[in-house]
């Protein structure tokens, strides 16, 4: 395939749309939910709930059907693999990035498999993608969640203490400890029928070895919310820790494929599937993270267009202002880490491999979003930092960016190392 | 529908520019720098892959068609190797572009054949102007109308290999049209007097020349585009493009020695790669990079579609002279006091690079 920047007919549909969803059921929403941390944007959950419904849908069928064709199921081809390119990463970007425009608090509320669909696509076996992810095909509205991070272990998640054991008497996971940072943690399991993808130790001294991934349901006996965090920004979002106190969980629960169930097998291929649920989160990251730059940067160009400031279209550098130069910085800005986020997208959909190209849209993604925002609170003088505007609440909500699924400098890391052709050991 | 691969036939056209680069150009470009000359042979040698006649339809002798995409890819692998070299070979496409997008069917006929001879078409194009504030759209050069003539007036700066010119380009705003256009004009011609070889900061195997027009009578049917004259800003997308994919090239030579460098030097009982100080600043590059081509490859794809490439083309054209800049200079400065010594090149790309923003701020044309 030649290269090629056309946006494919579908995405720009679908694009109309959630333009529309962002202007009506989210932006104006804004500053309530920005203010009222810990409420529900219902306005936005229900209107999206159905399209996210028809969406989970497809994506299961193509996904099954992948796998009994002999694919696993994540746009990887197989030996008989003549398979229909896809457009669903790319699709996610676009549909991120609107609703991130319209906000990215509440964007985060989407009712959807979520991380946890993307760790279920990632490493599930076809049988528990249909068990997991077939409830958001259809009923009320449900959260798939993810929790890796505990109070002592973020970015070195090596190092999670979370422990599962096995009941051989009742062939149940018992799992014991604390997470934190949990996205749609509460949303899924206390407030719909949803699921939660926790990453556990089968023996903490194994390190990597040890990490298994096992699905929690809603009503799983012994997982309790402990904490809803107040945040910078990003407020709308469902933000908590949960502590497990012997929850236990049938043995199917573990997901990947067999040999991740044997609880002497010392192997990495857990830690594996986490990184491998990064190669899709870190891109719809990344997206979101140009949503919000997009919002911040058109408001202000409108608003320093009211008072007569504006780029020309074509001018020698002498003759631009300071502003105008600004504005042209951050459009290139958001147009380089634009197209590195697209391009992370379109090799998974190609099937090929995207872990450095990932972490490269990661890191450009979260620095241009937090100098972008930073940048349109100045340029707006005393309103850019008045709450009557929402430019200084993106530039809060631009924050997290930088950090979640892999801060910047983690990622920077991942970067250097394969680049270099370091292990981790050479390039801590 | 997004992909990023070239076509088999883009493939072969890289990796035959890109042996040139390495095979040639890496092996004489600090030599001809320090002798403020680049061999005859080696730009022959360059001419003798077709990249010009490649790019040229049937129609005009060529083979092939135009393509801001396929220049682009060439241009990268050609600044890969040496900006000098790099922009010396495609000078003649500083004239022969603007005939080709801009010019009247007779132009066309009458000029672009030369363009596909075996031999290196002796033409220079003159746009830029020395001054400080130097704008594309206003240029200070004039020509004025006078029955069946115009009459150009001004100075004109970084014209490559003038002497040898029998035909320019140059770009003066005319009075009548208020606006930049471009003249073909056969030298020897009265008024038109050639300076002094210029001097400049990087790239000083490239032989560039001063202009002075005084009075130079060139027929109305010279002017470019006939009577409906040219887009100069189509002309500028086109270059731009063309200029931002050196410097990607520049960039990624850059980046490419540093990075095999600080896997080798050791210090501190390791090489210096493993600290994230250097290994951090590898990465960037890396990413900034590839950032950088991605937005060259769009613009150059929008122009190629036959879409407004403008704004694409000018934001490609910033990030690539900061880009190109910051990784040079990051290589200098990951092979700390040796990156300053003239035995390695990063010196050289370092002031390779800072041209790169005079050149597409004002894009030479």
């Amino acid at each position: 395939m030649p290269i090629d920047f056309e946006v494919p007919e579908e995405i720009k549909n679908q694009s109309n749309l959630t333009k529309m969803v962002a202007e009506q059921v989210m932006r104006k929403y804004s500053r309530y939910y920005d203010e009222h941390e810990h409420e529900r944007p219902w306005e936005y959950i229900n209107f999206i709930w159905p399209f996210m419904k028809s969406m989970e849908a497809a994506n299961l069928k193509r996904s099954l059907r992948h796998s009994h064709n002999g694919h696993n199921g994540n746009g990887k081809s197989g030996d008989n693999g003549k398979k229909k390119p896809s457009a669903f990463q790319v699709g996610m970007i676009h549909l991120i990035e609107n609703l991130s425009w319209g906000d990215a608090g509440i964007y985060l509320c989407t009712p959807s498999s979520g991380l946890a669909g993307a760790a279920i696509q990632a490493v599930g076996t076809p049988d528990q993608k249909e068990r997991f992810l077939d409830r958001f095909t259809h009923g009320d509205p449900k959260w798939g969640a993810m929790a890796m991070t505990e109070p002592h272990a973020g970015s070195d998640t090596s190092a999670i203490r979370t422990r599962a054991r096995l009941d051989p008497e009742t062939n149940e996971w018992v799992l014991n400890g604390e997470k934190i940072f949990v996205t749609n943690g509460k949303l899924a399991l206390e407030e719909s029928d949803g699921i939660l993808v926790v990453w556990a130790t089968l023996d903490p001294s194994l390190g990597r070895a040890g990490m298994r991934p096992f699905v929690v349901e809603a009503d799983a006996p012994g997982v309790t919310i402990t904490k809803q965090e107040h945040k910078l920004g990003i407020r709308a979002s469902d933000t908590v820790s949960i502590v497990f106190e012997d929850a236990r969980i049938p043995y199917d629960n573990i997901l990947g494929d067999p040999e991740l169930k044997k609880p002497e097998a010392k192997t990495t291929k857990g830690f594996k599937g986490a990184m491998k649920t990064f190669d899709s989160s870190r891109p719809w990251v990344a997206a979101s993270a140009l949503g919000i730059a997009r919002a911040a940067l058109e408001f202000t160009r409108d608003k320093l267009a009211e008072e007569g400031i504006t780029v020309p279209e074509a001018a020698p550098y002498h003759q631009l202002s300071a502003i105008q130069r600004d504005l042209l910085q951050m459009e290139a800005d958001l147009k380089a880490a634009w197209l590195l986020t697209i391009r992370s997208a379109a090799l998974m959909d190609a099937g090929q491999p995207n872990s450095l190209e990932a972490s490269m849209a990661k890191v450009k993604a979260g620095k241009v979003v937090t100098s972008i925002t930073q940048k349109c609170v100045e340029l707006l003088g005393p309103l850019g930092y008045s709450r009557e505007y929402l430019v200084e609440k993106w530039m809060r909500d631009a924050k997290i960016n930088d950090i979640f699924e892999g801060t910047g400098q983690i990622n920077t890391l991942i970067v250097a190392r394969r680049i270099l052709g370091y292990t981790r050991r050479e390039l801590k | 529908m997004y992909t990023f691969d070239l076509t088999d036939e883009q493939r072969m056209l890289t990796d035959m520019v890109r042996r040139y680069s390495e095979r040639t150009l890496r092996q004489v470009y600090r030599e001809a720098e320090e002798a403020r000359e680049m061999p005859r042979e080696v730009i022959e040698q360059g001419w003798e892959l077709g990249l010009l006649p490649a790019s040229l339809p049937e129609d005009y002798g060529g083979f092939g068609e135009y393509s801001a995409l396929n220049g682009a890819l060439i241009a990268e692998e050609l600044g890969y190797g040496d900006m000098a070299a790099g922009l010396e070979l495609l000078s003649p496409n500083l004239v022969a572009t603007p005939i080709y997008l801009c010019g009247t069917e007779a132009q066309k006929q009458a000029y672009l054949p030369m363009f596909t001879d075996v031999d290196i078409p002796k033409v220079a194009s003159a746009f830029l102007e020395p001054v400080i504030l130097f704008d594309p759209y206003h240029l200070r050069a004039t020509a004025r109308r006078e029955g069946d003539a115009y009459v150009l007036d001004g100075e004109k700066a970084m014209v490559i290999n003038a002497p040898e010119a029998e035909l320019f380009l140059i770009y003066a705003h005319d009075e009548e049209a208020d606006s930049a256009q471009a003249f073909l004009v056969n030298a020897p011609a009265e008024g038109l007097s050639i300076g002094e070889r210029e001097k400049w900061m990087g790239f000083n195997a490239l032989k560039t020349y001063r202009l002075t027009l005084e009075g130079v009578r060139v027929p109305a049917e010279n002017r470019l585009g006939g009577e409906a004259g040219i887009d100069i800003q189509r002309i500028l997308n086109s270059s731009r493009i063309a200029l931002s994919a050196l410097g990607v090239g520049l960039a990624k030579a850059a980046y490419e020695y540093a990075r095999d460098y600080a896997k080798e030097r050791v210090a501190f009982g390791e090489p210096i790669a493993h600290r994230q100080a250097i290994a951090f600043m590898l990465a960037e590059m890396a990413i900034d990079i590839d950032a950088t081509r991605l937005m060259v490859w769009e613009a150059a794809w929008k122009l190629d579609k036959g879409l407004n490439a403008t704004h694409d083309a000018h934001l490609a054209a910033r990030y690539a002279a900061d880009v190109a800049l910051k990784v040079t200079d990051g290589a200098v400065q990951t092979l700390g006091g040796h990156g300053y010594i003239r035995e390695h090149p990063v010196e050289l790309w370092l002031r390779n690079a800072r041209s790169l923003a005079t050149l597409l701020g004002a894009v030479m044309i």
